[in-house]
């Protein structure tokens, strides 16, 4: 990975170092070249790694008091609120855990659209990351089941009830995973068990990401190749570390008004409401970070249309470096594709708000323009707007923005050439 | 351009959230009160959870359970602190069931702060059976589980009102301004000088529902006022701890060229 050797200064780490070099990754890590002009935009992978960290060791301490039973499941986490040494403050730190990881992973996702972070060397990392997101949307949606409220198990209807719409096997399929003829006492259980899995399945992809990510280095604002090391880069500490624990903290502090503010402001009330198969919720909704793709579901006047759309949302970011036709990667440099960018940021947003609503009259309208245009987006702009754009000038290096040549121009010079 | 950019976003999300929908006619939104334990520092006034727990005591108690309360709750810090003596004396003055003992049976024997508050009913059938088909809701958590929290806990205490006319309702069904539908099970419990508070506290309706109401958002949340304590405290260290990171994040990045 980096191209200096390093040997241990004393004899014993010698000694263990050749055997397992645990000392050389460590030394890797801290010298990590990285380009000096990372915007707080990128203080988000620090703060993605502290979210999962947080999830896991609250969630550890809650599985040690919660009973997986449906006949059990709200008193126990009654239990842990009222009757655990400072179970409120670890089950809200877990509750309100979950959407800041969200909150944080959104901003992380679209930081990488709009620098173009997904583009070649990249592409594994990104594909990796979308894992990462499609294991905490698994996640989420089964930890919010766990309480065993009125929308913990009517959200599970819905969702589950989603698999139906497959044809011919949809309904033994739906069975299956319930584990019973109704969401009941076995799917709770089992969901129980995943939800305790898969944050352990996203760590493992995260050192991957993280992996991927030091092969080709980091990306940055201007979007250039640049040689590593140079003075185009700071070592990652204590120059990146420093830098990421102080958005951590200020990142720490929104987190914390929350915790113990507004601690169920993100919740749904209904929630404390226990589970009750006979009585339906007046509107069934997910929690705020599925919004935007149950807007899609719903868009959709057909069950298996709107399945299909909802998934394809999700997937057609997995072929997004390829539908992107630009050989610039930031959008500093695209002035064009900029204004689509936060066209898909307000779309997002909008389908999210529309999400919310009862899916009749202007919500469903707006929920199908937003459902079109994020197509369009990613299938018809990417594309096109790639070939057709008149990118601005690019600057040969981070530390030389004017056009005067010197560091790595490699991209830089291709694209400047074509202008 | 970013920064324009950003604004434009702001302001069309804004235009997207003031697209409501038109309110249906017969919803009125709670009244807004303005409670001791709203705000970041506050806390629950001592005699009015006292008074409230009276009120629920003798009036909401027949109907409503409160399981996941224990009588050692009252007692305990943050609540309404009742003393060691009342609290065994509130619970001694409840026959709670126990058992099995050495030859099988369940007994009865005087409560103690340790059991959960008792249930009016067996069970949710037997609450629903005997309220004419609906199950008058726990209220351990009732606060947290109703959209408008508190507010609306007060307003459908106080909102009680004859049917306007058109309306006509079934028996065992009651107007009321708040409810979501405006149909509730529950008649208006409340009258002028129900209860006869300890304190002397003239016992209006409204200051019934504002005690019976402060109760249960006790109730909801114990641990409230610890909670804005801890917090206040949490926050003032993150803040101070930021603050000297930034400077520490300055002093570092002085050495090279680039701001931060």
């Amino acid at each position: 990975m980096s191209e200096h050797e390093y040997t241990p200064k004393s004899k014993a780490g010698k000694w263990f170092n050749d055997r397992l070099p645990l000392l050389t990754l460590g030394a890797h890590l801290t010298d990590y070249p990285t380009p000096k002009n990372l915007n707080y935009w990128w203080t988000f992978g620090g703060i993605l790694t502290f979210c999962l960290i947080t999830q896991i060791v609250t969630g550890i301490v809650l599985a040690m008091h919660y009973v997986a039973h449906a006949d059990l499941a709200f008193a126990s986490v009654e239990h842990i609120m009222r009757d655990v040494n400072y179970g409120w403050l670890i089950r809200y730190i877990h509750s309100n855990g979950a959407s800041m990881f969200f909150l944080a992973v959104y901003i992380h996702i679209f930081r990488s659209l709009f620098y173009g972070s997904y583009k070649s060397p990249r592409e594994v990392i990104w594909i990796i990351g979308l894992m990462i997101y499609l294991l905490m949307m698994a996640a989420a949606f089964m930890g919010y089941v766990l309480p065993w409220g009125q929308m913990s198990f009517w959200g599970a209807t819905v969702i589950t009830n989603l698999f139906s719409a497959i044809p011919l096997v949809g309904d033994s399929i739906t069975t299956w995973l319930w584990g019973a003829y109704s969401v009941d006492n076995p799917t709770l259980n089992r969901f129980f068990s995943l939800h305790y899995l898969i944050p352990f399945l996203i760590l493992g992809l995260v050192v991957l990401h993280i992996w991927a990510l030091h092969v080709p280095g980091n990306n940055n604002p201007v979007g250039i190749d640049i040689k590593k090391p140079s003075k185009d880069t700071v070592p990652f500490h204590p120059y990146i570390t420093i830098k990421d624990a102080f958005a951590l903290l200020v990142f720490m502090i929104i987190f914390a008004g929350f915790v113990f503010f507004t601690p169920n402001v993100l919740g749904h009330s209904d929630n404390y409401i226990p589970a009750n198969p006979l009585v339906t919720p007046a509107h069934i909704v997910p929690e705020w970070y599925l919004l935007p793709f149950y807007a899609i579901l719903r868009s959709v006047p057909d069950k298996l249309g709107g399945v299909i759309l909802m998934f394809s949302a999700i997937f057609i970011l997995f072929v997004l470096p390829w539908l992107d036709t630009s050989k610039v990667r930031s959008a500093v440099f695209r002035p064009i594709y900029r204004q689509f960018f936060w066209i898909l940021v307000i779309d997002v947003l909008m389908l999210g708000y529309v999400g919310a609503m009862p899916a009749e009259g202007i919500y469903l309208v707006l929920a199908r323009v937003g459902t079109i245009y994020y197509f369009l987006h990613f299938i018809v702009v990417m594309p096109v707007v790639g070939y057709l754009e008149k990118t601005d000038p690019i600057p040969m290096s981070i530390s030389e923005p004017v056009l005067t040549g010197g560091a790595e121009p490699s991209l830089a010079r291709k694209v400047n050439d074509k202008v | 351009m970013i920064k324009s950019n950003i604004k434009l976003l702001v302001l069309s999300f804004l235009l997207i959230i003031s697209f409501r929908p038109l309110q249906s006619a017969e919803m009125v939104d709670p009244i807004k009160v303005d409670w001791s334990f709203k705000g970041l520092t506050g806390t629950f006034d001592r005699a009015s959870l006292q008074r409230g727990f009276q009120v629920y005591k003798e009036v909401c108690a027949s109907c409503h359970s409160m399981q996941y309360l224990s009588y050692r709750n009252l007692g305990e810090p943050g609540g309404p602190e009742f003393s060691e003596q009342e609290v065994k004396a509130i619970a001694a003055s409840f026959e709670i069931e126990d058992g099995p003992d050495s030859q099988g049976e369940m007994f009865t024997r005087p409560g103690k702060p340790s059991d959960k508050f008792k249930s009016p009913y067996p069970n949710i059938q037997a609450a629903t059976a005997a309220n004419g088909g609906a199950y008058p809701p726990d209220m351990s958590v009732l606060v947290k589980a109703r959209k408008g929290g508190a507010n609306y806990i007060y307003s459908v205490l106080v909102g009680y009102e004859d049917p306007p006319p058109g309306v006509t309702l079934d028996d065992g069904v009651y107007y009321n301004k708040y409810m979501a539908g405006n149909k509730i099970k529950m008649p208006n419990n409340l009258m002028d000088g129900l209860v006869e508070y300890a304190d002397g506290t003239e016992s209006t309706v409204d200051q019934m529902a504002k005690d019976v109401t402060t109760f249960l958002a006790w109730a909801a949340e114990p641990e409230l006022e610890e909670r804005h304590k801890t917090g206040v405290k949490v926050i003032i260290y993150l803040v101070l701890l930021t603050i000297l990171v930034y400077l520490s994040m300055k002093k570092i990045w002085s050495r090279i060229d680039t701001e931060v």
